[in-house]
């Protein structure tokens, strides 16, 4: 598998980036590091930015996914910005509580609730 | 090598550090829990394991070795019972020496909890040697703890 190929569909809206997986399954250490680095990309090129990651699709994750999305929110809020997750399966939201990560993310259940709770 | 003895199967393979490989001896073990019957939840659960230990076998376990030095998956699965052993080469380590990824201190590294998920997903997990063999029991009848 080329870890040139993007792993990720990315739009920005209203000052509001947008990201979801192509993939079902993000596990493998490769793939999330290029997806680190992509949105790392977005986050340093901004002010201030406001980033929604949707799960839409996504069937399961690893700990090393868990743990570029603390990366991720680390980078966010060093840069003033806002980070939200969206459409998260119940079991994956499972892992999130199991982790307590769920006190650390704001998480939503719908992307539309998420671009609602961004702040200008 | 895979076995079949009645309501019994079983298989042990020597995996390299190839991720395709990974995937299809992962999928092995979940098309078999599928056929013994194992729900979805019970098959996510299996998966999640699987991945953790692996990738902490490669990733930690194999981290001074050749990368062609071979990790050892195996698995024995009946209606009542998966139990996978997952024994890499290296040094091995102080299972108890991890730090709780789950304490408000250390929620924010972005590290430490594939151990975790496993002992949280798993019915029984055990470290055996000098911590590089783990093995792991999952009841598929337990009842599930919602704690």
């Amino acid at each position: 598998m080329s870890s040139n190929e993007s792993r990720l569909r990315m739009s920005t809206q209203e000052g509001i980036t947008q990201v979801e997986f192509i993939d079902r399954n993000i596990l493998d250490e490769g793939n999330i590091q290029s997806i680190g680095e992509e949105i790392s990309a977005v986050i340093e090129s901004a002010d201030a930015p406001r980033i929604l990651i949707s799960f839409d699709n996504v069937e399961h994750l690893s700990s090393a996914a868990l743990g570029t999305l603390i990366t991720i929110n680390n980078k966010v809020r060093k840069k003033g910005g806002q980070l939200r997750l969206a459409n998260i399966d119940p079991q994956i939201f499972e892992v999130f509580v199991i982790t307590r990560l769920n006190k650390l993310f704001e998480i939503h259940e719908s992307t539309e609730d998420a671009q609602k709770s961004f702040s200008a | 090598m895979t076995a079949s003895h009645g309501q019994t199967e079983s298989e042990h393979v020597e995996l390299i550090d190839d991720r395709d490989l990974i995937i299809e001896a992962e999928q092995r073990v979940l098309d078999a829990a599928e056929r013994m019957g194992y729900a979805d939840a019970a098959r996510f659960a299996i998966r999640l394991a699987l991945e953790e230990a692996i990738t902490n076998a490669f990733k930690h376990g194999h981290a001074q070795l050749p990368p062609t030095t071979t990790v050892g998956l195996s698995y024995e699965i009946s209606s009542e019972k998966l139990t996978v052993d997952i024994e890499d080469q290296g040094p091995g380590f102080d299972p108890d020496a991890v730090a709780d990824p789950t304490l408000d201190e250390n929620l924010e590294r972005p590290f430490g909890r594939g151990l975790m998920l496993i002992r949280a997903y798993m019915t029984s997990v055990e470290h055996i040697g000098r911590g590089n063999h783990v093995r792991f029991v999952f009841d598929p009848n337990a009842p599930v703890d919602d704690d």
